[in-house]
């Protein structure tokens, strides 16, 4: 009897939703258990924290909040927004040009900081109303659709900053992407977990989440009860054009500059993986927006762990592919059914 | 004498999640038998089916066919298939882009020294054709055949493969009568060769026309098994329904409600169209009204309803509702004008598959409110209740998705949806197609309890007696037009017939000579 019934409380937990995404992660840095064995240390340096943990969560905050936006719009539309990367930079060097008064460099601020981030947050707002206007009232493939912006993306950031690195060399613009005072915690960190909050406060709040998924579930029947899935639709993609807006400024702050060809690079198919990683069906409808954060710290716990076991950075990628194949192998529903076949068969067989 | 069994099923279990789908079922199929399969929604004929095909794996219980010793197992389709089960289902698996022959033959190809042999699958094609007396050119692309056709090659593909149980799951719905006729005719056929047939549908005029034995299940459960000739078609109705079943014919007679000129117009639609799709038209409908829409499929009922709903923008006319002159751009608009829509295709337009049955409840009503005004998690949970309990909706829970329900209790929870926005005005779009007879009933009641509850109603079905059933006037369309209205002694078969038919003078007739069609009606 009592055999039983942990059994079936066990079963309960491996049928969560958020239990595979957290294997997963617990997988990756178990595996560093063996590789580097003061992987898990945390020490104090110079009044601030430091260790391999406290990198992925501090290096993890961008692809956290990109994760976020790249949730809704998947949801909702079937299909992923790719220009978040290029919108990154777009963003950052708005910011730190306006920053910079025009100039290449600067010690002294041109505008108020919060002016800056905000105009550079707006304009990749713009970048994701564009591409929501693409993909919901021109019915273009989302892939398609923010191809244009992921190509554009860093050109309308070359010319921007007039094909140059603008650099802020003040230490206010630095708190972002640093520390806040003597607080030993990076700063990112909170920009991320402010991000989550007030994220699953808006959905917890408002209809969005139910509206989104349905929407992403049967668009005209979705319209028949009311809803108005262009609208819906355009509102993810701004959200995440915001989100990335804010993602870019963090990176243009740890940097102290707006490098348009490097801010973000390739950071949206992470931030792809992410989504997936979490659990969520890339053809949208139901999503699980803890599941994609777990899936973010999942990519940056991998990328830290194998600078740890020092792969290089030109040989990471391979590294990386053979671990998210095998996660992605882990999670497929095929997979899935065969696991719990056998362990049926093991549980009969114990019974007998 | 007792004939061969080729196919016996017995004791078979199968439980989904929550729901017991078969519990014991036993199965019988004799060689050269056609033998139908009935039970409403959810009683588990396709369970049944699934599982005999191996779509379902098998929990319990032992299948037999002739020709093998033991019991078989099948684990997919194609297991099956080597085992001399084949399926058509009611919507054609075959590829509309290939010819008739390379349909027949795909997959199991004739081959010469490794190479298709295009002549021969030709030469078969033609013969197996022949065979089955299908008037079909092999080389006619498959997509240019008539559904019934397609119908017909998917049965021969099947047949030719050397199969002594044939299974077709609703193969009739999509057919006109002609055609199914013609199918008919080939199932006999197939009889006649010793084939195995099990026939599943909804129609229990097929099922008297073709079928020599029937087999009842209900929840799952098996009711019995019984010789078609022996069984009255009011008995096998009654059986499905597991109760006496004498009040289909008169529901309507405990619903008299009185509509003349002072009762007050809900919807009042002058020169109302939409370019390309229905022509414009006027129609009123008064508080507690039911109203008929007929015509062929085709003949803009869906369309007309979809002008007034704003489904499709209507482009021109005027529309009141409760006499207040109103602008429809889009569903939300009408529903915030006491609108509901129930729409014709419920898999395409009607669930959120994916969503649970209580969302799919709140769905309409949560859209109504807005975005910022969510509804309650004890709200919504009250509602789900309260529409699962009043419509009887058959789900394991509020949190199950819609799309594990049977059709009926799917089609419930989409009417669930817009009772929960309390609407002053229903349109009901083939509320009852593909669903069993009690369910059937049962909305048919519900809609005139609504009228009793001086809700106006719109109602659209292919079935006329249901339309007579239930509606106290009927609006009649033909090819994007509405032609005529009919209402007290010109609502039966007849002159709704002529309306449909059409000749301008049909309707002039109906108008001038009410008393001939009350006559006709007494006669």
């Amino acid at each position: 009897m009592a055999q039983q019934s942990k059994t079936s409380k066990w079963n309960q937990i491996r049928h969560a939703k958020l239990f595979m995404p957290i294997v997963c992660l617990l997988i990756v840095l178990l595996l560093n258990v063996i590789q580097t064995p003061d992987f898990f240390k945390i020490s104090m340096n110079n009044g601030v924290l430091y260790g391999y943990l406290v990198d992925i969560i501090n290096r993890g905050s961008e692809l956290v909040i990109l994760a976020v936006g790249m949730t809704l719009v998947t949801a909702v539309s079937g299909g992923q927004d790719i220009s978040v990367g290029a919108v990154m930079a777009v963003a950052a060097a708005i910011c730190c040009q306006i920053l910079s008064g025009g100039a290449v460099s600067t010690n002294t601020l041109a505008a108020p900081i919060i002016v800056a981030a905000l105009a550079g947050i707006l304009a990749a707002g713009l970048c994701g109303a564009f591409n929501g206007f693409l993909v919901a009232k021109l019915n273009i493939q989302p892939m398609v659709a923010t191809l244009i912006l992921f190509t554009a993306g860093r050109g309308i950031a070359q010319l921007v900053t007039k094909g140059q690195i603008t650099y802020v060399r003040v230490g206010s613009y630095k708190v972002l992407g640093g520390y806040i005072g003597s607080c030993p915690i990076p700063t990112p960190v909170f920009v991320a977990i402010l991000t989550v909050i007030v994220m699953q406060l808006i959905l917890k709040k408002t209809a969005l989440g139910l509206y989104l998924e349905s929407v992403g579930i049967n668009g005209s029947a979705s319209r028949l009860v009311g809803l108005n899935s262009t609208m819906l639709k355009i509102i993810a993609y701004i959200i995440c054009g915001l989100l990335a807006g804010l993602a870019g400024i963090v990176a243009s702050s740890r940097i102290y500059s707006a490098d348009a060809n490097n801010i973000g690079l390739n950071l949206e198919m992470d931030a792809i993986l992410a989504v997936a990683l979490g659990g969520n069906n890339l053809g949208g409808g139901k999503f699980n927006l803890m599941g994609s954060i777990i899936g973010a710290y999942t990519i940056q716990a991998l990328t830290t762990s194998l600078y740890a076991m020092s792969v290089s950075a030109d040989q990471l990628p391979v590294y990386k592919a053979i671990v998210v194949i095998a996660i992605v192998v882990l999670q497929s529903p095929v997979f899935q059914s065969r696991i719990s076949k056998v362990t049926q068969r093991k549980a009969v067989g114990n019974a007998a | 004498m007792e004939r061969e069994i080729v196919l016996s099923m017995s004791g078979i279990d199968k439980t989904f999640p929550g729901v017991k789908a078969l519990s014991n079922v036993d199965f019988k199929l004799r060689k050269g038998e056609i033998h139908a399969l009935m039970g409403e929604n959810g009683a588990g004929k396709s369970t049944l089916i699934k599982v005999l095909t191996g779509v379902y794996e098998l929990e319990s219980g032992e299948i037999h066919m002739d020709g093998f010793d033991g019991p078989i197992v099948n684990h997919n389709p194609k297991e099956a298939q080597a085992h001399g089960i084949s399926t058509v289902y009611q919507e054609v698996n075959l590829c509309p882009n290939l010819t008739v022959a390379e349909n027949l033959f795909i997959g199991r190809e004739p081959r010469k020294a490794g190479f298709i042999d295009w002549k021969k699958i030709r030469s078969n094609a033609t013969s197996v054709l022949r065979n089955l007396d299908i008037d079909v050119d092999p080389d006619k692309q498959l997509a240019e055949c008539s559904i019934a056709i397609q119908q017909m090659i998917a049965i021969a593909r099947a047949v030719d493969q050397e199969c002594k149980v044939l299974i077709l799951d609703e193969p009739t719905s999509s057919l006109d009568d002609d055609e199914v006729e013609k199918l008919f005719d080939l199932m006999r056929r197939l009889r006649k060769d010793g084939v195995g047939i099990i026939f599943v549908t909804h129609f229990l005029e097929q099922v008297y026309a073709v079928c020599d034995r029937i087999t009842v299940l209900r929840n799952g459960e098996l009711v019995g098994e019984y010789e078609t000739e022996k069984l009255p078609r009011l008995d096998l109705v009654a059986k499905m329904m597991g109760k006496d079943f004498n009040d289909l014919a008169d529901i309507k007679s405990e619903h008299e409600v009185v509509i003349d000129d002072k009762t007050p117009v809900v919807i009042d639609a002058k020169g109302v169209g939409h370019k390309g799709t229905i022509r414009p038209f006027d129609i009123a409908i008064r508080k507690g009204e039911v109203i008929g829409l007929t015509g062929l499929l085709g003949s803009g009922r869906s369309e007309l309803v979809r002008a007034i709903y704003g489904a499709d923008k209507a482009d021109e006319g005027e529309l009141y509702v409760n006499g207040e002159k109103v602008k429809i751009n889009k569903p939300l608009d009408a529903m915030k004008h006491g609108m509901a829509y129930l729409p014709e295709d419920r898999k395409k337009d009607g669930i959120i598959a994916d969503l649970s049955v209580k969302e799919n409840i709140i769905i309409a009503l949560q859209a109504q409110r807005g975005m910022f005004h969510l509804m309650s998690k004890k709200e919504m949970e009250e509602a789900a209740n309260k529409y699962i309990k009043l419509l009887q909706i058959k789900t394991a829970s509020m949190d199950t998705p819609i799309k594990s329900l049977s059709g009926g209790n799917q089609q419930k929870v989409i009417i669930a949806r817009w009772l929960l926005t309390n609407p002053d005005y229903l349109i009901l779009d083939e509320p009852t197609r593909g669903i069993d007879v009690g369910t059937k009933t049962e909305i048919q009641k519900l809609v005139l309890d609504l009228a009793d509850e001086g809700k106006a109603v719109t109602f659209i079905s292919s079935e006329i007696e249901e339309m007579l059933r239930t509606c106290s006037r009927m609006a009649v369309l033909r090819d994007g037009k509405k032609v005529g209205e009919l209402t007290g002694s010109q609502l039966n078969q007849a002159d709704i017939m002529k309306t449909i038919a059409g000749g301008e003078a049909a309707k002039e007739e109906i108008t001038i000579d009410e008393e001939v069609a009350e006559n006709g009606a007494a006669v």
